[in-house]
């Protein structure tokens, strides 16, 4: 391999931003290639700038530098101007550490974190000068593979990605890189049997081993083509976080990115158990990381980087067992000499919530932003997010009075069972949070942000028929016109079209992969980008591969119907989603199972692990925001860290889950995770 | 409380990052570093550094300042050590100097700054006959945008020198002297009024005018081995 270094920089003074492609992050690593090793190159199919803090990336790139056996370089998404520039000169798709042509490694991976991203990922494919078809591919190309939230319906993307890793990525990459190596080193036969052999590889799914079956144009179920695979994919989970305190060198780059900041994952899964969050359902169950390892980590990291700002992150920070020691031990650690700030990325609705934001932010008090998701009571029984408008007004108001002068409100649309009635409780709401702030200062901003739900898989409304672009725009309408005229309050919304296209490949099947590529060979990549996004594209894919809206987007799925990722398994039990979305019909909420009796979801027994939480009490204001009731319950074993903390009254927890292929974005917001690009 | 002046290079691939990168680079080098930095007071404390003339992105540079307000005293040579091995590749501090506190700022200062432009594809009689032209010009109108709106300047005033500096098998590069006020000049819009292409263009020294004569903004405040710190070459 030798570096196109030289034929690369005369593009960049043509470029935007081109840091974008010059590497030298700090923390970079330079490997050396040699026979034996297995190259991988990880690609995130997005911007740089969006690409680059991806922590499941990071992670995975760490693991295989040390490992003796692999090398793992990093690409991203060249911006349009630069992929013209480089079309034009005859450039393929490099990596940013050596410059080296993408299909000269062994393995392209990439990380799947939004659905419409998918077009982007044929584009780098293509870009590497590798067939964007599986089918087309050689045994001298690389092995293209996934992981991601996104791996759980991996279909639309079965005829191009050749295996997927479900669930957490850090043993994985590890069990294939081997398959991979003992393959070359027997002389790399037919690609097939390369194949083959990862699909025996726990958690990995190779689509070209499993046949689509379909019916009066339904899909009837994947099965395998041949024996030696396994019916049914299970996701990978490590059992213990501490185990992992990776990225130990996170990478800082040279230009500004998003969460531009030191991120610590401190725990990972969630068993909140809201109805609409992916990311809430296939991670489970709750892993922490010992409160000592998140000190060591922030205070390392810290020295290590330079950065002046950490985020604690995980899909509701406030809920880790050891937030309150982690906060005080790094701002009042003399080195930090009160010039770093604490950033907790998903905030649980709640004054407790507040107040150690009002600790942690002693300067730089900007904005807070609050999920709420429901615009009222019903709906968030509904969707299982027990927040009481009470736990909502006392956070705004505690926000207001400590300082804070913006308050951002998260807000689904298009939620099951949703009425007129429940739209319009989102401006209510919002208006008595401009009414509360108005109590505290003269000039107050609320922004409600709105998003249209898209119905994921492997959550209790997977069943869910997504609202229509009409319906989605008529609420849209019924909003503005109740927020218009108040001062203070300020709109926003994200464009139903985007909501649609993002619905036919969330729950979409294999046939929805000839829309991914129609939409692709129109020009229609980075789709997540407004100024990029055409629906008409998409419409057209669809007509075009003769699908419709109707059936792949806006249908109630029935009770037996065969779902597309039936054969692909997250460790929750179909019967407890179906079980779940029967509950929220009827409007009742499930508690937080790690404080409550079990619900036999299915994962912990599954997968023969339990939560991992350091405290077997709930963190301090735990039950705020929830409604929940914890002072009943069964008594199901919690495995913990550290010292067993005394349990009193019965309560406790135990149960679930899982996680994820390469670790959650950091700063990943369940209700953004929920509802798409928000 | 006390300034430290440094001047630092970019060269190499880091020319691609731009002026602002440039300075979270040095926020995140001196905190790594632990040097007592003096921050600005309210809502959004910030170290104080203070910048000289933003280097267009692309460009490299042997000439880059910075002043540094510290909340402790620290000797120049202490900072520079300090400092060693914290910066990407291509990013280097070459001296560091006490400035008089409550002088004027390098953004203020500075009057010119000196180029080494290379330019591909000619040859140098082509190129003397391109610097001929400009020096013999009485106007060199530039279009360019100004917040938001299409403006014409002159540039020929702002040309203090130019010549052919090197003419070989590696090509041909100019050397350009180009004032900073009232407006900058950048070697791109050099390269345009010229009509030549532009290849790496590289400041090699910044100057102060003062009382007619000119001196470069660190040396000027070498007083000795206590106040300055330079490293070898």
């Amino acid at each position: 391999m030798t570096s196109l270094w030289p034929r690369i920089e005369p593009l960049l003074a043509q470029v935007t931003k081109p840091a974008r492609y010059i590497g030298g992050e700090l923390g970079a690593r330079r490997p050396v290639h040699a026979p034996g090793r297995v190259a991988w190159l990880l690609l995130y199919p997005d911007t740089y700038e969006i690409g680059l803090p991806n922590q499941g990336l990071q992670i995975l790139y760490e693991i295989l530098n040390e490992r003796p056996d692999a090398v793992a370089e990093r690409a991203y998404a060249p911006w349009t101007d630069m992929e013209a520039a480089m079309r034009a000169a005859g450039v393929p798709l490099f990596s940013l550490e050596g410059s080296l042509p993408a299909g000269d490694f062994d393995v392209l991976a990439f990380n799947l974190s939004a659905e419409l991203t998918y077009t982007n990922v044929l584009n780098l494919v293509d870009l590497a000068g590798v067939p964007v078809r599986s089918a087309d591919r050689t045994p001298a190309h690389p092995v293209v593979m996934a992981g991601g939230h996104c791996a759980f319906n991996p279909e639309p993307l079965a005829d191009f990605v050749d295996a997927f890793v479900l669930g957490d990525g850090e043993e994985a990459v590890g069990e294939v890189t081997e398959v991979i190596a003992a393959w070359q080193a027997s002389g790399g036969g037919e690609r097939a049997e390369l194949l083959a052999a990862l699909a025996t590889v726990p958690g990995v799914y190779v689509p070209s081993c499993y046949e689509a079956v379909y019916r009066d144009g339904r899909l009837t179920g994947v099965v395998p083509r041949a024996p030696g695979v396994p019916e049914r994919v299970e996701k990978r989970t490590i059992s213990d976080l501490g185990q992992w305190p990776y990225p130990k060198q996170q990478l800082v780059p040279l230009i500004e990115v998003v969460h531009d900041r030191l991120n610590v994952e401190v725990f990972r899964g969630c068993t909140r158990g809201c109805r609409f969050c992916q990311a809430g359902m296939i991670t489970r169950p709750v892993r922490e990381r010992p409160g000592a390892q998140v000190e060591q980590m922030v205070r390392e990291g810290l020295a290590r980087t330079g950065y002046d700002e950490v985020s604690l992150t995980s899909l509701s920070s406030a809920d880790f067992s050891g937030i309150e020691g982690a906060v005080s031990s790094i701002i009042n650690d003399p080195e930090c000499s009160g010039q770093v700030s604490v950033s907790l990325p998903s905030l649980r609705v709640d004054a407790f919530t507040v107040g150690l934001a009002a600790e942690i932010q002693k300067v730089r008090r900007t904005g807070l932003t609050f999920a709420p998701e429901g615009g009222t009571w019903r709906m968030r029984q509904v969707i299982n997010k027990l927040i009481r408008e009470e736990d909502l007004y006392s956070a705004v108001d505690a926000a207001f009075s400590q300082g804070w002068r913006r308050v951002k409100l998260y807000f689904l649309i298009g939620l099951p069972t949703e009425t007129d009635e429940d739209v319009l409780g989102i401006a209510r709401l919002a208006r008595t949070c401009v009414e509360i702030g108005r109590r505290h200062h003269r000039d107050v901003t609320v922004t409600a942000s709105v998003g249209g739900f898209v119905p994921k898989p492997q959550t209790p409304f997977q069943w869910f028929g997504q609202n229509t672009i009409e319906e989605l725009r008529r609420k849209v309408g019924l909003l503005k016109d109740a927020a218009r005229r108040t001062r203070g309050l300020t709109l926003r919304w994200h464009d139903p079209e985007a909501t649609a296209a993002e619905g036919m490949v969330s729950r979409g099947d294999r046939r929805m992969g000839a829309v991914v590529e129609h939409v692709w060979r129109a020009g229609g990549t980075f789709q997540e980008w407004s100024e990029h996004f055409d629906i008409g594209r998409w419409q057209r894919a669809l007509e075009a591969a003769g699908l419709g809206l109707e059936e792949n987007v806006y249908r109630h799925r029935d009770e037996h119907e065969v779902l597309p990722w039936d054969h692909l398994s997250a460790g929750l039990h179909r019967d407890f989603l179906w079980q779940d979305f029967q509950e929220a019909l009827a409007e009742h909420g499930l508690e937080d199972c790690r404080w409550t009796p079990c619900y036999d979801c299915g994962v912990c027994t599954g997968l023969g692990v339990e939560h991992m939480v350091a405290s077997a009490v709930p963190p301090a204001g735990g039950s705020q925001g929830t409604g929940q009731d914890l002072g009943t319950g069964g008594s199901v074993p919690v495995r913990f860290l550290e010292s067993p903390v005394p349990v009193t009254g019965g309560v406790r927890a135990g149960n679930d889950t899982a996680a994820v292929v390469t670790a959650p974005a950091p700063g990943a917001d369940v209700a953004v995770v929920g509802a798409g690009p928000g | 409380m006390m300034t430290l002046r440094a001047r630092f290079t970019k060269l190499g691939r880091v020319r691609w990052t731009s002026h602002r990168d440039v300075a979270r680079m040095w926020e995140r080098a001196l905190r790594r570093a632990r040097v007592p930095v003096a921050y600005t007071a309210g809502f959004s404390p910030r170290p104080r550094l203070s910048f000289g003339l933003a280097l267009p992105t692309g460009c490299e540079s042997l000439a880059e300042y910075v002043d540094v307000a510290l909340a402790e005293a620290l000797a120049p040579a202490d900072l520079a050590t300090l400092l060693v091995g914290l910066f990407p590749e291509g990013v280097d501090v070459a001296a560091v100097a006490a400035v008089e506190p409550g002088g004027p700022s390098l953004q203020e200062e500075v009057s010119s700054c000196s180029w080494e432009i290379e330019v591909p594809g000619m040859t140098p009689d082509a190129l003397a006959e391109a610097i001929g032209r400009v020096l013999d010009a009485d106007a060199l109108p530039l279009r360019r945008e100004r917040k938001g709106r299409d403006v014409v300047d002159d540039l020929r005033p702002s040309v203090l020198a130019l010549s052919c500096c090197r003419a070989d098998g590696a090509g041909v590069q100019l050397c350009a002297e180009l004032a900073t006020r009232p407006r900058g000049v950048r070697p791109s819009e050099l390269a345009r009024v010229m009509g030549v292409e532009l290849g790496l263009a590289r400041r090699t020294c910044q100057w102060i005018e003062r009382d007619g004569s000119r001196r470069e903004p660190l040396l000027a405040d070498l007083h000795g081995p206590a106040a300055a710190w330079e490293r070898a070459s």
